[in-house]
């Protein structure tokens, strides 16, 4: 067991009590005769030191506390408590300990509020960052040389190339899904042979490119979010801003055509896995042979499909990469903020695709490519 | 608030067995290396108790490394590091934590949780180890911590991204003291400090050296603050130490970067400092301002 300070009091004639310390006066055993010194409604004179073992500024500011609130005198301290003493005497602060929380009836409206104007501030603030990149891409236009191949090829890797697995393994299995549980549902009306058309036209029409939005934005976007982020708290965009290199060509814009680019051959890699992996379960499970399923699917699918994923999907990939880098580049003040902000990249980021992919499904279907 | 510096709420039982030892840091035959790099081959180093060792060395000779060995944050490959007469190097990380409750340290950019104010930021240890102590007190000694090391009392209440640098290392030392530690280790803490800020910063290292019965394991590059405050100085070079001792001793060898160290003219402007503060001092207080040196051979 830790060994506590404790005091003892001894009544004296004049004015009050004598109060003794004894034992560590430090700051491992001062917790429990804190709190009773705090509770000690009693007449103090002196406040004796002399039976202290040890003790260092903890200590001595209780010792300290005490005599300023009972107005006592402190006695028996050697030198070196003596001089501990003034040192934090002089050393009192009032200052606040965390900054001031109104009440809970200002603060919910409060922090409404600043949600909502931070939805107007955010719209705003993207819209601009989207015009900042426009700018950008306008200069590198002008001065080719300026234009950061070896970055693009870099981000390419790590979007496109180093992404292949996952996506591949996902879409994978979700053909397999599709195409059995579509064939369950079809085959109640002996349709299952229509299990080709709904894997064949979902996946490349939609799923493919939805998916890889998605697995994009939880893979790329975030990373971008995180990585400008951390730049910006350890001051390393402002230090390309005054050598001259401007972040956003230097950074942003090859995210960004990394995942514009990238985007359209991920959605059709993974449709075309993704129809794969469904007839390798017709093949098993519906008694479709394999090939006979891909050549159907060459019969069914028209070919406007390809074109509606081909269009989506670059604008997907120009969304994934504007939320993880206008999120990056708004993070300051502390690490905390590199969270939430990889966080609104991701949700930001999937949101908005599921929406515009709402937009293009009616927009499609409007212009007759059904 | 942050995770990572949320507290556990219960008492740890805790090993404060005074240290009555000479030497509250022992290294023996330390080698780290990162790959290929060798940075400690054989490296020994003795902190007296109650001194201020300073450590110097040409960048990447590994001084900061050494001080992360000593305190546990980086594992060497081999040798023998004893902490206040227990052994780091063979501590699991539970065995040695009730030690991490008697030094602190200060790191280069002061290293505050971001998301803590200040006065918080040096409540992190104390509620960590002595959660049975009352918050009121906790806010008081937070308080006169912050002051203690030099900061306004406003600052209590700023985040570290709104204070300059300089505040941050002085925030840090706050945290760094908040156990009242009996080890204190301190990373270039005068570096990025003006002039008059260095002084300050020296002179408070000494005050709360003497007031808080400190042993120091200072990193500096400042030459004036070694001739100030150090009772010894430890060079490291050609990954070990190669002389430890006070000014005078170092300045008898004949090593190289030794000589060229303290005999360069930014030494010899040092040097001429602290001897005109002397002679001025000497007549008019009749001793040394400085803290007897209990160091020297």
């Amino acid at each position: 067991m830790r060994e506590l300070a404790d005091y003892s009091l001894e009544p004296g004639g004049d004015g009050g009590a004598t109060l003794a310390f004894h034992g560590p006066m430090v700051v491992s055993g001062i917790g429990p005769v804190d709190r009773k010194l705090r509770e000690l409604d009693q007449a103090i004179a002196r406040v004796d030191l002399s039976q202290v073992e040890s003790l260092d500024t903890v200590g001595a500011w209780t010792a300290w506390r005490v005599a300023r609130d009972h107005d006592a005198e402190i006695v028996g301290g050697s030198d070196e408590a003596n001089r501990l003493i003034e040192a934090v005497k002089a050393s009192e602060g009032k200052g606040e300990i965390r900054p001031e929380r109104g009440n809970l009836a200002e603060r919910v409206p409060e922090a409404v509020g600043e949600m909502v104007s931070g939805w107007g501030e955010g719209s705003k603030g993207v819209i601009g960052f989207l015009g900042a990149i426009v700018v950008a891409i306008g200069s590198v236009i002008r001065h080719p040389r300026r234009f950061r191949m070896k970055s693009l090829v870099r981000q390419i890797e790590l979007v496109g190339v180093s992404s292949l697995g996952i996506i591949g393994l996902m879409s994978f299995l979700i053909g397999i899904v599709v195409a059995q549980q579509g064939a369950v549902q079809l085959e109640q009306f002996g349709a299952e042979i229509y299990t080709i058309n709904l894997t064949g036209r979902l996946c490349l029409r939609e799923l493919g490119v939805l998916m890889t939005a998605i697995m994009v934005a939880g893979r790329s976007g975030s990373a971008f979010a995180a990585q400008l982020g951390t730049m910006k708290l350890t001051e390393e965009i402002d230090a390309m801003r005054t050598i001259g290199v401007s972040p956003m060509e230097a950074l942003v814009l090859p995210r960004i055509l990394a995942a514009v680019l990238m985007l359209p051959l991920l959605g059709f890699y993974s449709a075309v896995v993704a129809i794969i992996g469904g007839a390798f379960i017709a093949n098993f499970a519906l008694d479709i042979p394999f090939f006979t399923f891909l050549t159907r699917i060459q019969e069914v699918v028209p070919i406007h499909d390809l074109w509606v994923s081909l269009v989506k999907a670059p604008v997907f990939g120009l969304i994934v990469a504007l939320a993880g880098c206008y999120n990056g580049m708004q993070v300051k003040a502390n690490a905390e903020e590199v969270g939430l902000r990889t966080t609104a990249a991701v949700v930001m980021a999937i949101f908005m695709v599921i929406v515009l992919d709402a937009f293009f499904a009616i927009f499609f279907t409007e212009v007759g490519w059904a | 608030m942050n995770e990572a510096v949320e507290q556990s709420g219960h008492a740890r039982e805790l090993n404060l067995e005074e240290f009555t030892g000479e030497y509250p840091i022992r290294v023996r035959g330390l080698s780290t290396s990162f790959g290929e790099q060798v940075v400690h081959e054989g490296l020994d180093l003795d902190v007296k108790k109650g001194e201020i060792l300073g450590v110097v060395g040409g960048s990447g000779t590994g001084k900061s490394v050494l001080m992360r060995s000593i305190i546990g944050l980086q594992i060497p490959d081999e040798g023998e590091i004893e902490v206040l007469g227990r052994s780091i190097t063979d501590a699991q990380d539970d065995d040695d934590i009730d030690i991490r409750s008697r030094w602190g340290v200060l790191f280069q950019g002061g290293a505050l949780f971001s998301t803590l104010t200040v006065a918080e930021n040096v409540e992190v240890p104390l509620k960590e180890f002595y959660p049975e102590i009352s918050p009121a007190l906790m806010d008081e000694i937070a308080r006169y911590k912050v002051v203690l090391s030099g900061l306004p009392e406003e600052a209590t209440s700023k985040y570290p991204a709104e204070l300059s640098g300089g505040m941050k290392k002085r925030a840090g030392l706050a945290r760094a003291l908040a156990l009242d530690p009996e080890l204190l280790f301190l990373d270039e803490p005068t570096a990025g400090l003006d002039p008059i800020g260095a002084a300050a910063f020296d002179e408070l290292i000494v005050e709360l050296k003497r007031a808080m019965d400190l042993t120091v394991f200072l990193i500096t590059h400042d030459l004036d603050t070694l001739y100030e405050i150090c009772d010894r100085v430890a060079v490291i070079a050609d990954r070990k130490v190669i002389a430890v001792g006070t000014i005078p001793e170092l300045l008898a060898t004949d090593h190289e970067w030794i000589q060229e160290y303290f005999n360069g003219p930014r030494g010899r402007a040092a040097k001429a400092t602290k001897d005109r503060l002397e002679s001025a001092a000497k007549p008019a207080k009749g001793k040394p301002v400085d803290t007897p040196a209990k160091a020297g051979a």
